[in-house]
């Protein structure tokens, strides 16, 4: 999976790693936007609020 | 390599086969390696993201909310007063407010044993999504205001969103917890300070809901002490279940007559006879 992304990214290494580092940090603030606050209410250790 | 030149039809065949074996086990083992970083990933956005978020939330909250500013000392108070005018303690009925709308910021809260911790809002509501894991403090709707006979009930996270609780293990019994209003519509009850003082502390179990009763623990019973009360998860990280500090109303003071002595270090609480100035009592 990575291996095909790695081989399908276009320059040389310097370039692909530049290109990953970005791809990856992409990732991770999409994930703090919007994934994690969407699937936070389902963990079990949420429930928190007291008589509901 | 020890394989013959000329592969037989069934080598390449098995050979073939071979590679889509390990290609999908390398593919799963990928996605299962993705899934674990995806899951670090969410508790550090969980304990520390949220924190980060939420404590600069509060922070804005608190800084943009109408509300009347304490009076400065005196000119003529010395190098050695306090900055400010210390409130006079108030033992009369205080005013109270009247319930604002859900969600409403009305008051903020500070506590001076929690050293370092800032000034949190306390909002109408207690629900998650748009109170308590956005503007911080929630209060119980339908218990009591501040200053009110009964019981001011309000959550707060011990762990993650601002955690405004977080510290609520040091609490000891007398301990001062301030409640200042905001001005809303600057009828009664409005820009005013209730001074709690902590009474008591339990751990119950989530469900146990009679710890915000008018009279905490009795619903039956017809309130007549101005009470608080402080709940949050227990233990840390966990909703098993719940910390409860109960408090009772010390004094109250209009904002515009000073600032608590609690809030002001070095400070000595005024008497409540109104023929004592505050730098008088100091000196």
């Amino acid at each position: 999976m990575y291996g095909w992304l790695w081989r399908h990214l276009p320059g040389p290494t310097a370039v692909r790693v530049l290109i990953s580092a970005i791809l990856v940090a992409l990732v991770v603030v999409a994930c703090f936007t919007w994934l994690y606050p969407a699937i936070a209410p389902y963990m079990p250790f949420n429930e928190t609020t007291v008589g509901e | 390599m020890t394989e013959p030149t000329a592969a037989t039809p069934q080598h390449r065949a098995r050979r073939r086969r071979h590679g889509v074996v390990y290609g999908t086990v390398g593919v799963i083992g990928e996605l299962l390696i993705t899934l674990g970083l995806l899951l670090f990933g969410f508790l550090v956005w969980q304990l520390w993201w949220t924190d980060v978020q939420g404590n600069r939330a509060q922070a804005e909250i608190v800084r943009e909310v109408v509300r009347e500013t304490p009076p400065a000392a005196s000119p003529s108070a010395g190098a050695t007063e306090p900055a400010v005018k210390i409130a006079k303690p108030r033992h009369d009925a205080p005013p109270v407010l009247a319930e604002p709308k859900h969600a409403t910021t009305f008051a903020t809260m500070q506590v001076p044993r929690w050293d370092g911790e800032p000034e949190r809002p306390i909002s109408e509501g207690t629900d998650k999504a748009t109170v308590l894991d956005v503007l911080g403090v929630g209060h119980y709707e339908g218990t009591a205001m501040p200053g009110d006979i009964g019981n001011f009930a309000v959550a707060g996270h011990r762990t993650t969103y601002a955690k405004p609780f977080n510290r609520i293990l040091e609490l000891k019994k007398g301990d001062p917890v301030v409640v200042r209003t905001v001005t809303l519509d600057g009828g009664p009850g409005t820009d005013t300070w209730y001074v709690y003082r902590v009474v008591s502390t339990q751990v119950v179990a989530p469900t146990q809901v009679d710890v915000i009763a008018p009279v905490p623990n009795d619903p039956s019973a017809k309130p007549t002490k101005r009470m608080m009360t402080m709940t949050t998860c227990h233990p840390m990280f966990s909703a098993r279940e719940r910390f409860i500090v109960h408090l009772e109303l010390d004094y109250w003071a209009p904002v515009s007559s000073g600032t608590p002595a609690e809030l002001v270090p070095g400070a000595k609480t005024p008497s409540a006879d109104p023929t004592s100035t505050p730098s008088a009592k100091d000196s």
